[in-house]
């Protein structure tokens, strides 16, 4: 057998392994019985669902009348990296070291993750929307939001 | 007449300055939203949900609801200009809109567009007006059965309209309503899938999934492409008034955009979308000059221009009425509901006149505020349209990082946002639809709660679905479409459909 589209055959394997976590999770819970649901009852159904809608999604792979292959293609690891890296960073570092630090420099790390990146104008934005976001949500909307690195 | 009384409580809550800077603010954002690429209305609304606590209840859904249809409007600007259309329900305005620019016409294409547009608004308006109040009495007569099938029949929908593969549609919907498992049983109060961590025992709150799978993961693949570089036809547009031939030709097919679009928005899943891609086939169809689509006809124009926004306008109707969200948007406005304190449902309507009417008359007054923003300001938007993405991604980022952060002044909120925002990278990758998951994870609490009781009402007899005349239909729709959708005439039509969109 050939695989004919490696979209789906992925797509496939990952419910599959999805559904069959939450369904094997669901046995943790009481079942209950058809005139008493427990709390597993419905996670267990949907798990299994969603596993089986995985096995029709992984035998199209097979049977698709797709000649290309259907690629998944490169995995953009730049941007991937600095968006998730860039958010993961403002979580850790905004309780500590405030917005004013942590805020300029997510948005550079950010810019980061784009082709066309130069210091330049990262720098620049980065400075325009800390000054923007400062006036709309701090000053503007008065949302908590830690300024200055915690001391201590 | 009641339908005046209503209207006449409705405007003195819209015209009230207050509410008409908001429902301006949501018009102005909605349009920026729509001309900018990269950024839809799923992911402005769940940004600004937590700004939004601040704000008293009816001032803010008057502006989410402008964002909304405002969207709708600056998404047919760029269709209509550069070829790219802003949001997915502007994508056929972008076949003879783009024409009609190429051949000099921009101007008579883009008001037709906004009149068609505010015409379809105001009929709108007048038809979630008249249809609320029985529908609303309706819906007292609904108990677990009927919910549960109702939700059921909308769940269905979202998968029938949502393009790509129905397997991969429907694997949505079900890991949507998976995720809305992860939180405390609401009968047992026992926690579920919460691994310990405490945050998780409330459940992942549906803006954090919203703002990792639309605005991350968007971002993150847009990023993952070459660079593409928008080319403006049309420096500067001149003639903004359509010819009375214009007139003569786009007015019929205006109106008929308007029914359909009305009766097609209220469907659940369906939407301002499916609305725009009938009556364009609907207009050709019925042409004498079939052969001029596609080459700058201006009923190919106006008619979709209508239906989307009459669609965008009825679309409120499920959730103003029954308290249940037929569409990704929605579910946010639900969500923007309860974060403020209001019940969604029936009783919204005898509890909060002014909330119920004010929204709706919102409605009519935003679209008027949206002819005027949008034709004389053109030349601004225009301006807008070649604003570099490198200068744009950072700025999403950084609005959204806030309102993840001050959801909950949670740093939790934000990993889980930045694991979303992987899996709505692999989505885009894999080609999925991220628009049901998220009507999944918002409905899935809600049936599971109205199923237990269901059968918890009936004795585990699951018959009960069947047995009750309104839910019955409903099972008999939702089963239908399923039904319809796989008939091999219709699902190669689907294909078609789905197909020119891309």
């Amino acid at each position: 057998m050939k695989i004919k589209s490696q979209k789906d055959f992925l797509s496939g394997v990952l419910l599959i392994l999805v559904g069959g976590a939450f369904a094997i999770g669901a046995t943790n819970y009481n079942f209950g019985i058809a005139v008493r649901p427990g709390p597993g009852y419905f996670p267990f159904g949907l798990g299994i669902i969603l596993a089986l809608l995985g096995i029709v999604v992984l035998t199209s792979a097979f049977t698709s009348k797709r000649t290309d292959g259907d690629p998944i293609g490169k995995i953009p690891w730049r941007p991937l990296l600095c968006i998730v890296g860039a958010i993961v960073f403002f979580g850790l570092a905004l309780p500590r070291l405030g917005f004013v630090i942590s805020f300029p420099l997510m948005i550079i790390m950010t810019a980061a993750g784009g082709s066309e990146f130069t210091w330049k104008d990262a720098v620049l934005n980065a400075a325009i929307l800390t000054v923007m976001s400062y006036l709309i949500f701090i000053y503007g909307l008065q949302l908590t939001i830690p300024l200055w690195p915690a001391l201590s | 007449m009641d339908l005046l009384q209503n209207l006449y409580i409705g405007f003195q809550t819209s015209l009230s300055l207050i509410n008409l800077w908001y429902a301006f603010l949501g018009a102005m954002l909605g349009t920026l939203i729509g001309v900018l690429p990269g950024l839809g209305p799923i992911a402005t609304i769940a940004m600004l949900l937590p700004s939004m606590y601040s704000l008293q209840p009816t001032s803010a859904l008057i502006m989410l609801a402008g964002i909304y249809y405002g969207a709708q409007y600056g998404g047919s600007t760029t269709a209509i200009l550069i070829n790219v259309p802003g949001e997915a329900s502007s994508v056929v305005t972008a076949l003879d809109g783009y024409q009609m620019a190429r051949h000099g016409r921009a101007g008579a294409a883009l008001a037709t567009a906004a009149l068609a547009s505010f015409f379809a608004g105001t009929i709108g308006t007048l038809v979630v007006a008249a249809f609320a109040p029985p529908l609303t009495a309706l819906a007292f007569e609904f108990g677990a059965p009927e919910y549960c099938a109702l939700m059921f029949l909308g769940l269905v929908g979202a998968v029938v309209l949502a393009s790509g593969s129905l397997a991969k549609a429907l694997a949505m919907v079900v890991l949507g309503l998976l995720l809305g498992q992860i939180n405390t049983d609401v009968i047992t109060a026992v926690p579920r899938f919460s691994f310990g961590i405490p945050e998780l025992m409330d459940g992942i709150n549906f803006v954090v999934i919203a703002m990792g799978v639309f605005s991350f993961g968007e971002i993150i693949a847009n990023l993952g492409k070459p660079p593409e570089h928008r080319e403006i036809f049309v420096k500067k547009v001149t003639g903004l008034w359509p010819s009375k031939q214009d007139f003569h030709d786009a007015a019929p097919a205006a109106l008929r955009g308007t029914l359909l679009g009305c009766l097609l928005g209220v469907l659940p899943g369906a939407g301002p979308m499916l609305a725009s891609f009938t009556s364009y086939s609907v207009e050709k169809k019925m042409s004498k000059t079939p052969e001029a689509f596609g080459k700058g006809a201006i009923q190919g124009v106006a008619a979709p221009e209508a239906a989307n926004n009459s669609g965008a306008q009825t679309s409120f109707i499920p959730m103003l009425t029954l308290g249940i969200p037929t569409s990704a948007v929605m579910a946010l406005m639900i969500g923007a509901m309860t974060i403020m304190g209001i019940q969604p449902g029936p009783q919204v309507m005898t509890t909060n006149p002014g909330l119920f009417w004010g929204l709706i008359t919102s409605m009519w007054v935003g679209n008027l505020m949206l002819v005027i923003l949008n034709l004389p300001l053109i030349g601004i938007w225009v301006k807008l349209l070649t604003v570099p993405y490198r200068f744009l991604f950072p700025a999403i980022m950084a609005f959204c990082a806030i309102g993840v952060y001050t959801l909950s002044n949670n740093t939790f909120d934000v990993y889980c946002a930045a694991a979303f925002a992987v899996v709505g990278f692999l989505f885009n990758k894999l080609g999925f639809e991220p628009a049901p998951l998220i009507l999944g994870f918002v409905l899935g609490p809600m049936m599971e709660e109205n199923l237990r009781r269901a059968l918890l009402m009936a004795r585990g007899d699951w018959s009960v679905f069947v047995t009750r005349p309104i839910s019955a239909t409903m099972i008999v729709l939702a089963v239908g479409l399923m039904v319809m959708i796989t008939l091999p005439a219709i699902s190669k039509k689907r294909e078609e459909v789905f197909v020119d969109e891309e």
